[in-house]
């Protein structure tokens, strides 16, 4: 039996995830995890940083539940503890309302109103309460969906690339409201990205995956005070620092 | 009246006015009732058979009309929904289905007549199964067509499987069964015709093969008329809003 030490600590143990693959018929599988191992701390910020293909969305998939289809466990201190997740893409109900987007997830109390009433109000959407997901811009549905990922009051948060493929305006703003609604009730937060910035500027603590089969490089904790600039000296140094660590690591490793 | 004519509903109305006034017009260059009667005729024949008893044969095909309409969606959807959910079950039911579609109404009811007898089961049964297969086909195509990864965001917040279902599948099959529905009901109503002439001694059908032997156009027409009138109010104010409620999240 293992002693967990921290309270909702979350214990991540993949002995092996294969993934079938189908080629001009020829079905095959590929390696993608094997013995990756890791723990977080609760209220930790975490960002896994990887190339593409390296299997961030199957780890996060495999931590949500979702994929159950691995050889290991994934073991949290408090077994009811509520977990959510945004996805790559904002994935709305476009038969709801926003409100009703945001409220889905909540348990059916009095407070659920409430609750999805602060979160349209901190995600700027007010006037947009009862308009259908098509009538959203792709940032705004993306803003619908965080609320929504927070709207449980998760301990634990999965992020998967939420700001791919949007304005960068758009995009500071998002991480912004990340950082201060992750900092209303802490939860875990695990956010998936191939994008080093992003990683650098939101992460207590970022881990770097290699290729398939996808490898922890290095697990680095990140302690640079809040809010960062992108622009400024120890942001850039500390970029560096991480892109040629993680290079001379590569090549060291066959 | 330029004005008028840029309401939808007005050019609607100037369109069926003008089909009464051609056929009122080729009724008179034809001059004889039993070919073309005009409008006049059949509105007085519509009085006619009112004060008779059109209203028996009409409630009591209606009744034939949705029995079978019921039947075949409840049935239908379900092998539809499975089909489309099980890819082994679609691979074999696959050619079942094809053949099922392709077996020509007046077939299944002259079996279904030899099979159970000249009753009200026979007749409903009969009709119900040349509907089947379709809705079937529509809403197979409606649960392949269902996004799994919204499935997954009510798995992922531990949803049950009934509130899943009601909450995230059938949302998304809606527009199925309302294309379902609208294309049955069109189709129903012909079949259960069909079959009242051929086995059943009530209903619009049975009165029509009477008015057929005594050439009886104008009753024909009546008859017709009527009951077409309420299958397009069933679409106008039920289906129609049904829909527009349902699927308003659409663009």
């Amino acid at each position: 039996m293992e002693i967990i030490k921290n309270m909702y600590e979350l214990n991540i143990e993949i002995k092996k995830k294969l993934f079938p693959l189908k080629t001009q018929n020829k079905q095959g599988e590929n390696l993608i995890f094997k013995n990756l191992n890791f723990t977080i701390k609760k209220g930790q910020f975490v960002s896994f940083f990887g190339p593409s293909g390296c299997g961030k969305t199957t780890l996060l998939n495999i931590i949500s539940g979702l994929d159950k289809d691995f050889d290991g466990q994934i073991s949290r201190y408090d077994k009811a503890s509520d977990i959510s997740y945004m996805f790559q893409t904002p994935r709305l109900f476009p038969w709801l309302t926003a409100i009703e987007n945001i409220k889905y997830p909540i348990k059916e109390n009095k407070n659920s109103e409430k609750i999805a009433n602060y979160l349209l109000k901190k995600i700027g959407l007010e006037k947009y309460k009862n308009q259908y997901p098509n009538r959203l811009s792709g940032g705004m549905q993306r803003r619908v969906a965080m609320a929504r990922a927070f709207a449980p009051n998760p301990n634990i948060l999965l992020l998967d690339e939420p700001f791919i493929s949007i304005d960068k305006k758009i995009t500071n703003s998002l991480r912004k409201l990340l950082i201060q609604l992750w900092r209303k009730n802490k939860p875990i937060i695990i956010f998936v990205t191939h994008d080093l910035d992003e990683a650098i500027e939101l992460a207590d603590r970022i881990v770097f995956l290699s290729n398939l089969p996808s490898k922890i490089l290095l697990d680095y904790k990140v302690n640079l005070a809040r809010p960062r600039n992108q622009n400024s000296k120890n942001f850039i140094s500390l970029k560096r620092l991480l892109s040629s660590s993680t290079r001379t690591i590569k090549a060291k490793k066959p | 009246m330029s004005n008028l004519l840029k309401n939808g509903l007005f050019r609607r109305l100037v369109s069926i006015l003008l089909l009464l006034v051609i056929w009122g017009f080729v009724s008179k260059l034809v001059g004889d009732k039993v070919i073309l009667p005009s409008p006049n005729d059949v509105l007085e024949s519509i009085k006619y058979h009112i004060s008779e008893d059109l209203f028996h044969h009409v409630y009591i095909t209606l009744l034939r009309v949705f029995t079978a309409f019921f039947l075949a969606m409840i049935i239908g959807s379900a092998i539809g929904i499975v089909m489309g959910r099980k890819k082994k079950l679609d691979d074999y039911f696959d050619g079942w289905l094809i053949l099922a579609l392709n077996v020509p109404a007046l077939v299944t009811i002259i079996l279904c007549f030899i099979w159970f007898g000249l009753n009200e089961v026979a007749a409903v049964l009969a009709v119900a199964i040349n509907k089947i297969p379709t809705v079937t086909v529509i809403l197979r195509e409606g649960t392949k067509a269902i996004d799994e990864k919204l499935v997954q965001v009510g798995k992922l917040y531990n949803k049950s499987r009934f509130e899943i279902i009601k909450n995230i599948i059938v949302p998304q099959l809606f527009p199925y069964f309302i294309s379902a529905a609208r294309s049955g009901l069109a189709l129903i109503w012909k079949i259960v015709l069909v079959v009242e002439l051929l086995g059943r001694s009530n209903g619009v059908g049975f009165k029509i093969n009477e008015f057929f032997s005594m050439f009886d156009t104008t009753s024909i027409l009546a008859y017709t008329l009527v009951f077409v009138l309420i299958i397009m109010s069933i679409e106008w104010f039920l289906v129609k809003p049904t829909e527009k409620r349902l699927t308003e999240w659409r663009l």
